[in-house]
């Protein structure tokens, strides 16, 4: 039975994705028999090109993702480079780390209130040290550039990467190496940099094009902060695949597959850069380097990621303020009035968001454990060592555009009748779910010692009973880890949920996106921050649940803590402890 | 030809088919066993969700279903009706012709004539509600004629709208009154206008609105755009347009999104005036906070657009029975009154009210007006809607002129 669950992952995970893909290629040279049209032609293409500033939104998608993807990966290995080893390092970590829980449109919903020319940042600043009494006409949001859009991706980027910077490490044994390289006469930073970043960066690679793919391919933010005249592509595309004029569909199938292209190429293009910064290194590292003269860069580097740490949390601060504010108006710093008037009037529909948001969020991360710790434990039973590739096979939700087959995807779950059902709904959100649970979850399952099973086995105990009271007890801290990561990725899903969801469906993501559209801060304020709380919720009971359930076996708690962190502790903590009946962790 | 023979001579008979069944089909059916069969049913209605007033009005509409007919009423919150058009005939092409996603549909112009032109409605049967008696057809004709296009019983009239500003006093005393002192005080005062970017519902009223102002010759606008030198009959709108864009709010390089988003603009006072397709708007969203209550109302000199929404039935809707309950209650004296209340929406009544049994007609009579709202009187001429294929026509081209980048 067990050797069945890499298939079953891979079916479930990469089936909507060649399905939806096939769904959307089709249709983009004019083959959609369902609507009568059933010859093969260029005409799609034809009228993509044809499409005003059809070569900006490609120009928007592909310079602010990749640019923004630049700048968070220059942010958060600038901080790892610069604040190495310090308590800095640790304190502020500790900080970017819950952002990495927050959903994109959360942020972008926090920034827009921040940055708008009546945004809380001119308000604290108005009328005393800028003289408005009215707001400026000055164009920062929806600016034709997309430097708002960059700068929201950015913040959300950088904890992500940052996040990954401290799993890589955690992998290398980075604090001997860098200490080995400052014993060599090198400053820290630049000891980090020659030694400890081309180690990590070879595990940050896929990370980084997940970010690249993303960016260039991101609608909710874009619709909240990018520039409208004309969109990014992504944005377009949904606009085109939701138009009732038929041919419209076939045209938003041809942009689609052009969303794949633009994003290959911003990714291929950081591949080529990539080599190019891996030979100019090299020839700086010929030379001899110890950094001499790195104060100077260290500071505005180290500098960055918390900025955008500090940002995001006014941004999310300020969502609470509105969220609670009766009248606030320009230039005043704070409300006038309070009130629970939004939270009280939006009851109803918050209630039913809500439930419909966590139970989705709930099930596609429970199905998605279920079928990691499967194909953990067929890997672990049957001694495999996991093939080089699997690591792009996960990484292929993460990296096709998601207009890519979503829309395919929709006309299918359409032609079957389960759209806008629920069963649809949680297997698109498991989709992107899946991969990021196991790649939070086998770090630490690969790293538990054999030994515990092993002596669990010597005992007579059948490997479903080795695997349901000493394995899964063991890693229950980390899987419950996983398990909160696939909730907030839930949670932050919107175009899966408009697309299975089919309108009848909505969580909290596509509520606030749909509200941000409307005229009331104060809603938006509330949704956003409900938006926020599931995953922490989902966190913090990931960190308290197992020592509430393992309060009477402190030694077990010991050896998870252990496990969930770092490395296992069999010698110190004998596995006898767990195998008596009374003393075997009950398993939620 | 012989095929277009033959399409005629199908039309005919298609006709004949109608005129014989249709009849019998609506007829044959007492209101009351549509009630009795509505019991139990669910009624999926796909309306703009934007507005938190208008959400709690359906809301309230939902508990009286309930509890009068036992019919559930979910309220799918579009961002945009053509979303809920898109999603049914997704479901035609995929062949789904019954137990469909979508029963009731909030619904007017272009949406209605598309879905009307490809078949997607169930009906008629507006004529067979109870309460359609008391909607005023004579006097506000576009109750049965939705943008040039007869409704034929295919969907009943909810709410009157017509097209006005809104202007904070705090910042401009007196608004404009005609489309070129409008273009004066926009260039007079760059940053303080912009109108919602189209294809929102409101920026591409906004577009007919002028252009309806600016045109030699109106009654050419009641035409397919097809029919007419489009081109020529708009040049006054598109010369308007480029005059007035470099001084709009952020120099015309970005447009708020949405009515409500415009509404926002105003209450942070980075504009001076907003516009909105229903006259009692701003003393909802006074009455909610949403907007400071200097804010008033305005139109134009030679009058304003006005139409009328409606609610339709998709041909494959799950609930067709409940929908027509659901849809005869919206029509009834009582929710009319009740969404004509500013604190509640503010949308005005399709019905008769003079016509209307007096104690029903009280319900009306003692409705407040509003602090922002004007009369009937002040409101002003309503101008008819353009043919609604010049809708996506304006759109199209206003994309080509000022949303393809410079």
């Amino acid at each position: 039975m067990i050797r069945m669950f890499p298939a079953l992952a891979l079916l479930a995970m990469l089936g909507p994705i060649a399905v939806g893909l096939a769904g959307t290629v089709l249709p983009a040279f004019g083959w959609l028999p369902a609507l009568g049209r059933s010859s093969i032609s260029l005409d799609p293409w034809r009228d993509l090109l044809g499409q005003p500033g059809l070569l900006r939104s490609v120009g928007l998608s592909f310079g602010v993702g990749l640019g923004a993807s630049a700048a968070a990966f220059l942010a958060a290995l600038g901080f790892a480079a610069a604040c190495y080893g310090t308590t800095a390092f640790a304190w502020i970590g500790r900080l970017l780390s819950p952002l990495l829980a927050v959903p994109h449109a959360t942020v972008a919903l926090g920034l827009a209130f921040l940055l708008a020319p009546s945004g809380w940042i001119a308000r604290l600043l108005s009328p005393w040290a800028t003289g408005w009494d009215r707001p400026p006409d000055l164009a920062i949001l929806h600016d034709p550039w997309g430097i708002a859009l960059g700068f929201g991706l950015l913040l959300k980027e950088v904890p992500f990467l940052f996040v990954m910077t401290l799993a890589a490490l955690d992998r290398l044994d980075a604090t001997r190496l860098h200490a080995a390289a400052r014993s060599l006469g090198c400053r820290p930073m630049t000891a980090w940099i020659v030694v400890v970043l081309p180690r990590v960066y070879t595990r940050l690679r896929l990370p980084v094009l997940a970010v690249i793919a993303f960016s260039t391919s991101v609608v909710d933010m874009a619709v909240l902060l990018g520039p409208t005249t004309p969109a990014p592509l992504a944005v377009r595309v949904v606009g085109w695949t939701g138009d009732p004029d038929l041919d419209r569909r076939l045209l938003g199938s041809a942009g689609a597959l052009l969303q794949v292209a633009v994003t290959a190429a911003a990714i291929a293009t950081w591949l080529v850069a990539e080599r190019l910064v891996a030979r100019l290194g090299r020839g700086w590292l010929a030379q001899g380097v110890n950094g001499r003269h790195e104060n100077w860069l260290r500071l505005p580097l180290g500098a960055l990621a918390p900025l955008c740490a500090a940002t995001a949390g006014a941004a999310l601060l300020g969502l609470a303020v509105w969220s609670v504010a009766g009248s606030w108006r320009f230039p005043d710093a704070l409300p006038a009035t309070t009130g629970l008037g939004a939270w009280v009037g939006a009851a109803p529909i918050l209630g039913g968001t809500l439930s419909v948001t966590v139970l989705t969020a709930v099930v596609s991360a429970g199905v998605a454990t279920v079928l990691v710790v499967g194909c953990l434990e067929n890997e672990t039973r049957r001694g495999l060592r996991p093939p080089p590739w699997i690591d792009w096979v996960l990484y292929v939700p993460l990296l096709m555009p998601q207009v890519a087959f979503l829309f395919g995807l929709q006309v299918l779950f359409a032609a079957t009748g389960i759209d806008g059902s629920w069963g649809a709904l949680i297997w698109a959100h498991l989709v992107v779910v899946l991969p990021y649970v196991f790649l939070s979850l086998a770090g630490s399952w690969r790293r538990l010692d054999r030994r515990w099973a092993q002596t669990a086995r010597t005992l007579g105990h059948g490997p479903g009973r080795v695997l349901l009271r000493v394995t899964l007890p063991l890693l229950l801290r980390p899987m419950l880890t996983a398990m909160a990561v696939g909730v907030s990725v839930s949670v932050a899903q919107y175009l899966p949920t408009l697309f299975a969801g089919a309108g009848r469906l909505t969580t909290l993501t596509t509520e606030a996106v749909a509200l941000a559209g409307g005229g009331d801060r104060r809603v938006i304020g509330a949704f956003g921050l409900l938006q926020m709380a599931v995953p922490m919720v989902a966190f913090a009971a990931a960190q308290f649940l197992p020592s509430l359930l393992f309060r009477r076996r402190r030694g077990a708690a010991a050896a998870i803590d252990r496990n969930g962190h770092h490395r296992e502790g069999f010698s110190r903590t004998g596995p006898a402890r767990h195998t008596g009946p009374d003393a075997s962790p009950r398993i939620p | 030809m012989p095929s277009r023979r033959l399409d005629a001579f199908r039309i005919l008979l298609i006709a004949l088919l109608l005129v014989a069944v249709t009849p019998a089909a609506a007829g044959s059916r007492p209101w009351n066993e549509v009630v009795e069969a509505a019991r139990g049913q669910t009624v999926h209605f796909n309306a703009w969700g934007g507005s938190a007033q208008i959400n709690g009005y359906i809301a309230w509409v939902g508990e009286r279903v309930a509890e009068r007919h036992g019919i559930r009423l979910v309220h799918v919150k579009l961002a945009d009706t053509a979303d809920a058009v898109a999603r049914v005939v997704a479901e035609k092409t995929a062949g789904r012709n019954s137990g469909g996603s979508v029963d009731l549909i909030w619904i007017n112009g272009e949406n209605f004539a598309a879905m009307k032109r490809a078949g997607l409605l169930h009906g008629p049967w507006v004529e067979q509600a109870p309460n359609f008696r008391h909607v005023d057809v004579q006097g506000k004709p576009t109750t049965t004629v939705d943008f040039t296009v007869p409704t034929d019983g295919l969907e009943a009239p909810w709410g009157m709208a017509q097209f006005v500003f809104f202007h904070d006093t705090a910042h401009l005393a007196t608004p404009p009154r005609t489309l070129a002192a409008l273009a004066d005080w926009i260039i007079q005062e760059p940053g303080r206008f912009t109108y919602p970017q189209p294809p929102d519902f409101i920026g591409t009223t906004f577009l007919k609105q002028a252009l309806v102002g600016l045109v030699a010759d109106r009654t050419v606008l009641a035409k397919p755009v097809d029919a007419v030198d489009a081109a020529a009959v708009s040049a006054p709108l598109w010369a308007w347009l480029d005059r007035i864009r470099p001084s709009l709010w952020q120099d015309g390089r970005t447009y708020p999104q949405s009515g409500p988003a415009l509404q926002r603009l105003l209450a942070d006072g980075e504009v001076s005036m907003a516009m909105a397709f229903n006259p009692a708007e701003a003393s909802a969203a006074i009455a909610a906070g949403t907007l400071p209550d200097t804010v008033r109302t305005s139109t134009l000199d030679g009058g304003t657009l006005s139409n009328t929404h409606f609610v339709a039935i998709p041909f494959n809707a799950a609930g067709k029975e409940a929908a027509m309950v659901v849809a005869d209650f919206l029509m009834s004296p009582e929710a009319q009154a009740h969404k004509q209340d500013p604190r509640v929406w503010g949308d005005f009544t399709v019905l008769d009210v003079a016509a209307l049994p007096p104690a029903d007609r009280r319900r009306f009579a003692d409705l407040p007006l509003g602090i922002a709202t004007l009369s009937p009187e002040q409101l002003g001429p309503a101008l008819a809607e353009p043919h609604p294929s010049w809708s996506a026509w304006l759109e199209a081209e206003w994309e080509r002129r000022y949303a393809a980048g410079r």
